[in-house]
Formats: structure tokens, sequence, C-alpha cells
């Protein structure tokens, strides 16, 4: 609970950030900057969990552990996505969206 | 009287089929042919002890000789429709054993030395033992379902048999024709039992055949129902009848049978003279009370005169052909002809069922002498490699015994006392006699007729002029020469068996006489027969061609075997191929392919048009997703807030 602040506009914020995340994932053409903003997907929902736990039942802790579960996941799943980038990389020298479309069919 | 080792005489031909069949490369001709020898001689012996028994030991019983069935429900219809496996032991079952035993017996030891070198050895010889027990088992059936399994199965015996040399165009093309002619004929046989099992509620022969004490057969009862002025049961014995005619090459079905000459000769000798095609007589004669009683033999009536047009015009193509195992082809389904003819005019019961009981005679003493000629036959085939007549000539020097054979077959056949064929012809003629005039007329004309082509080719092949051989013709060796003489000798004897004692329609058996003013008559028409052959065709000379001449458009003709084969064609090629087969294949190849074929073509062209969407690119795939979940939740909070 943050004083002069209500759920709601942090609740925008994380919406917001949100929707960037998604936009990036959709335009971006680097494989690193979709990385990025799955990223931010990932973390407006943590902030999410963690400020409907605090505002809304603030004696319980589910919200914060999901929180911190949804973070190492999120590291772990990077963890993966790095190393398929750089080892696409090493097959075509690129980390380009375009690049990647050989598969298609 | 028990009857449960008879099983055995079908299964061990199958066994041995099974053992040639299965290890045709592994056995050596040599053991092969004593194998399928030894197995028959094992089902021979059994045949005979079972006749032995069933006539001497076993008996009347009550002056009537009894009915052993001994079966196993095969397929359970309803409670009362079933079709049993089983195996029926009567007067003609048991005749037809030993009909079928001793053909088979000598064809097999003939066969040893017929096809001696050949490459298909074992294969033949697997094929003979397949169609044994095929002919077997369709003469103990004990009802029409199983009798048909077996009739098919000889039918195919007959086919692969006739295709024995495969690499023959002309033999393969026989076969076929054989098998899709008897198989049309069969079509009609299998709707008949369908009807016979609609309309009865059963296949077994017993009961059909059952008749009342009164005299009158039971059926009546369900022969009520008529379909164009005709009892349906009458229509079914029709059908069945029709099949019984493609297996016994009676008009119009019979032009398989001539072509079926192209198989190997003891394979004529077994199966297109002796016994497969008598299945059609003993079709008829399996269903006789039905045939005699159902609307007072209406379908018997047709039987008869199929007979008896049938055997006229056989003997009259007879004459004018030149291969002589057409001429004995020809000759068989004459004969055969006589057969039905004599079922025809047959009564029922004491000695009104002379006909019936004629029938199954000489079925009897024709498979012996024909069998006989065709071995002959197949014995000059051997020496001069030919089958036609113009490469004969003068042979009884270099072949005594098939000479001696042969002419004594040729007697037989052409019923000259005291062989076997002057007894079971009387009978037959005097059925004849007795019943219709008309059918007697011309069976009188068909023993000359019968009696001048035998000896025109008996004369032709050992006597008129000596062609030149390449080399010298040779007797053939013992292993053919022994079952020439041995059906030699039963071509002799068996006349004098006392048939009617045995074998009838009521099975109480009569004593038969011989008529002397008929039989005075047959044989005189007969030896008229021998004489104008002898003067024809002893010396060569120029008389028959003369004959020949003067006949004219008559002797193209019967030459040209009246054309049977040209309308078939005609009919099948320029009507049925043209004007129904031809545009059903173009609807089919149209329409309903057609169909099919668009439905995949469209298919294709949509997915085609489609797989762009496929892109490739998870952000493409991404978008779709949220644009869909963008959608969605939008309808979702409209439907909400209203």
């Amino acid at each position: 609970m943050i004083e002069g602040i209500s759920i709601y506009e942090i609740l925008t914020l994380t919406t917001i950030l949100f929707f960037v995340g998604v936009y990036g994932f959709l335009t971006r053409k680097n494989l690193i900057s979709i990385l990025i903003s799955i990223e931010m997907i990932l973390n407006a929902s943590v902030v999410n969990f963690v400020v409907i736990n605090k505002y809304l039942y603030p004696d319980m802790l589910q919200g914060v552990l999901f929180s911190i579960f949804i973070i190492a996941v999120a590291a772990a799943e990077t963890a993966l996505a790095v190393a398929i980038i750089i080892n696409l990389y090493r097959q075509i020298s690129s980390v380009e969206v375009k690049d990647t479309e050989v598969m298609k069919y | 009287m028990d009857i449960s080792y008879i099983i055995l005489v079908p299964f061990i031909p199958l066994a041995v089929f099974i053992l040639l069949g299965l290890f045709n490369q592994k056995i050596k001709p040599a053991v092969s042919g004593y194998i399928g020898v030894l197995g028959l001689l094992v089902s021979s012996s059994l045949s005979f002890y079972a006749a032995y028994q069933y006539f001497f030991v076993s008996g009347k019983m009550d002056g009537v000789y009894q009915t052993f069935i001994e079966k196993a429900v095969w397929m359970k219809f309803t409670e009362t429709l079933q079709i049993d496996m089983g195996i029926l032991v009567d007067p003609i079952s048991v005749m037809m054993l030993v009909v079928v035993s001793v053909v088979s017996l000598m064809v097999h030891i003939y066969s040893r030395g017929y096809m001696k070198g050949d490459d298909g050895y074992t294969r033949f010889f697997s094929f003979l033992s397949l169609f044994t027990f095929s002919m077997y088992g369709l003469v103990l059936a004990t009802n029409l379902f199983q009798i048909y399994i077996f009739w098919e199965l000889v039918g195919v015996s007959s086919f692969l048999l006739i295709g024995y040399y495969y690499t023959k165009p002309s033999a393969v093309a026989a076969a076929k024709k054989a098998f899709i002619v008897t198989r049309f004929a069969d079509f009609g046989f299998l709707v008949g039992i369908l009807i016979v099992g609609f309309t009865t509620g059963t296949f077994d022969f017993e009961t059909l055949n059952a008749v009342s004490p009164e005299g009158g057969s039971l059926l009546l009862n369900w022969a009520s129902t008529s379909f164009m002025g005709l009892s349906v049961i009458t229509w079914a014995l029709i059908l069945i009848f029709m099949g019984g005619a493609g297996k016994s090459a009676m008009l119009p079905f019979h032009i398989w049978l001539p072509d079926a000459m192209e198989g190997p000769t003891p394979v004529s000798a077994l199966i297109h003279a002796a016994t497969m095609v008598v299945a059609g007589v003993f079709l008829v004669a399996r269903l006789f009370p039905m045939f005699y009683f159902v609307e007072d033999g209406f379908a018997l009536n047709i039987v008869a005169y199929v007979g008896a047009i049938s055997s006229l015009f056989a003997a009259i193509i007879a004459i004018t052909q030149n291969d002589i195992k057409r001429v004995l082809a020809f000759s068989t389904m004459s004969q055969l002809g006589y057969m039905m003819l004599a079922l025809g005019v047959s009564g029922y019961e004491g000695h009104e069922g002379l006909g019936y009981m004629a029938s199954m005679f000489h079925l009897f003493t024709h498979a012996m002498f024909k069998a006989l000629l065709f071995l002959g036959a197949g014995s000059v085939i051997h020496a001069v490699h030919s089958n036609y007549l113009k490469d004969m000539g003068g042979l009884r020097k270099y072949m005594p015994i098939t000479n001696i054979t042969f002419l004594i077959a040729s007697l037989a056949i052409a019923g000259v006392p005291p062989f076997a064929g002057f007894w079971s012809k009387d009978e037959i003629l005097v059925a004849a006699f007795e019943n219709n005039i008309l059918i007697y007329c011309s069976s009188v004309f068909v023993a000359g007729l019968t009696a001048f082509y035998m000896f025109r080719i008996y004369f032709g092949i050992f006597w008129s002029k000596e062609k030149a051989y390449d080399h010298a013709p040779k007797e053939s060796p013992l292993s053919m020469t022994f079952p020439l003489l041995f059906l030699a000798l039963l071509s002799i004897v068996v006349g004098f068996i006392p048939f009617s004692e045995f074998v009838t329609s009521d099975k109480i058996g009569f004593e038969a006489h011989l008529n002397y003013p008929l039989a005075a008559i047959a044989t005189t028409v007969g030896l008229i027969g021998i004489v104008l052959a002898w003067a024809f065709y002893k010396k060569e000379n120029s008389l028959s061609d003369k004959y020949a001449n003067a006949f004219g458009a008559l002797y193209r003709w019967a030459y040209d075997k009246f054309y049977f084969d040209e309308i078939y064609l005609f009919i099948t090629k320029n009507i049925i191929f043209k004007w129904i087969s031809a545009p059903f294949a173009k609807f089919d190849r149209k329409y309903v392919d057609g169909t099919m074929v668009g439905i995949g073509n469209k298919t294709v062209w949509t997915s085609e048009k489609i797989k762009g969407l496929q892109s490739g690119r998870v952000q493409d795939y991404a978008f779709s997703f949220i644009a869909g979940a963008v959608v969605l939740a939008l309808v979702f909070i409209y439907l909400w807030t209203n």
C-alpha cells in the first residue's frame, strides 16, 4: 500500500506496460527486442499480482509468491530464448525475424 | 452302418493337395507322383469298401436302401434355416464315389507317364488332388449350399487345370472362358438356391426330397406361391438346372467344353469327360424327387428337351471336327445330353423310374469308356505330337495296345453288345420310347451319329494312310497303358452289373429286362454308322469330301459349330459391351470418379489459395491471436454491459 496512489493508477500503469509489450512483440524485427517485449508483458503481470495482493488482500501472500514464481520462470525462459537466439545466430549469422522464415509451409 | 470313415475319402486328397501345393518346389517330381497316386489309392480303397458295405453288408432295410447322414451345423440363420456340413450316403453318392475313384486313380497313374519331364509336374498333381477332393465333397454334400461350395471348387480346379500351360495364350483364354461361362450359369444356380431357401426354409436334400407316403412330394405345401404362371419352386428348379447345364455343357452353355481341351489330356479325361461334367446330371438326379413332383415335372420336361437337343446338336458337330480331342469333347456333350434326357423322361416309382436308373447307369459306364477314349487319345497325341486327324494314320502297327483299347471304347460308346455302352444306352432308349417318341427318334439318330463319328476318328487314327512321321511313333510306357487296359476291361464288364437293383429313384430297385426290338434297332443303327465310317475312312479316299460337299452349307455350319461362339462374341462385344458396359463405364469414369477427383482437386486448389496464411512468422500468428482476443473481449464486454 503506497500512500496517495490508488490501485487504479497502478493498474493503468501496468496495462500501459502490457500493451507496450504487446506492441513491441508484434512490431520489432529483432529477436532480442521481441524477447525484451515479452519480458515487459511478464513484468506487467507480475506488478499486477503484487498490487492486487497488496491492495485487496493485504493479509495474504499468494500474489507475492506467484510473482516470485513468475520471475523465476521468466528467467529460465529468457535463458532458453537467448540460447536459441545464439544458436540461430551461429547458423545464419542474423537475429532478424525475417531471416527465420525458412520453415514456413 | 457307420459312415464316419467316409469323411476321410475327400480329406485325403485335400491333404495331398496341401502337401504338394505348399512344398511344390521342394518335392522331387518322382516323389510327388507317388504321393498323389498313393493318397488316391487310399481314398479309392475306402470308397470301394464303402460301396461294398453300403450295398452288400448294410443292404436294404424294409426293401429300401437307407440314406445315411452325418452332419454338423455350420451356419445357423434362423431356427429352421441353417447350413450344415456333412456327408450324405445314398445309392447315387456311393456310385459317384466309385466312379470318381476309378477314373481319378487311373488318371493319376496315367499322368505319371504322360506328364513325365513337365516343369509343373508337382503342381499338376496338387491340382488333380484338389479336383478330386472337390468332386468327392460334391457327391457327398448334404444340402444345396454345401454342394454349391464344392461345385465352385470343382470349377476352380477345372480352371486351374485347363490353364495349366499358362504360357500358352489359347490355354489361358480357354480357362477364362470355361470359368466365366460356368460362373454365369452358376449365378442361376445360386439364385435358385436362395429361392428354395426362402420359400421352403431349408437347404437339406433330405427335407427337399421327402416323399409323402401317398406319393407326391411334401414340398407341395410350399409350391403354391406363383410367379408368371409357374410356382416359384419350379422357377428355382429351372435356375438350378441352369447351373447344372453350365457344368454339364448343355445348350446354350456348351461353348466352354471344346475349348477346355487346351488342358493336358489326362485332365480332359478326368474332368471334362468322366467326372466334373456329370456334376450337372448328378445335381438333377440329387434333386430328382423335387424335379419330378413339383408341378408335375414341368422343370423336368425342360431338362429332357435341353438334353435331347444338346445331344443331337453335339453329335452333328462332332462329325465335322478334325481335332480328335474336340470330337471327343462334343461326344461327351452328346452323351451328357443322353443322361439329361433320360432323367427328363423318367418317372419315380418302380419300373417307371427306368430313365433315372438308365441315366445313372449311363453316367457310370460313360465315365469308364470316355475316360478310356481320352486317355487313348492322349496316348496317340503323346506319340505323334499333334491333335489333328490329318497328322495321324496307320498307327495300329506302332501302338497295338492303344489301338485295341481305343477300339473297345469306341465299340462301347457306339452301343455294340456286349460292351458297356450298349446296356446303358439301351435302357435310355427304352425309357425315352416309353415316354416321349420324339425324343426317342432323335436319340436313335444320335446313336447312329455317335457310332459314325467315333469310328471316323478310330479309322482315321489307326487305319487310313500312314503319314510321314518325324520319328516312328512308339507305344506308350506301362504307366500309360496300364490304365488303358484296366479301363478297357471295365468298359467290357460294367455293362453286366444289374444296375437297376442298386440305383433307382425310389431306392427300392426293380429288375430291368432287355427290350429286344428296341435294342436291335439301336444296335443296327450303330452298326450302320460303323459301316459307313468304315467305307469312308478305312482307306484314304475322296468319298468323305464328296459327301461333305454334298451337304454344303450344313457341313460348313456344323464345322463352325453352328456359329455359337460367334453369336456369343457378337452379343457380348457388340451389344453388351457396346451398349451396356461402355455407357456404364463412361458414367463411372465421368461422374462417379469425376465427383471424387473433383472434391480432391477443389481441396488442393483451396489449400493452395490459403497457404499464404501460414507465413512462418510468429508475429503474424501472435497478431491474429491478440486481435481475436481483443475482439472476443469487446464482444463479452458488450454482452455483459447490456
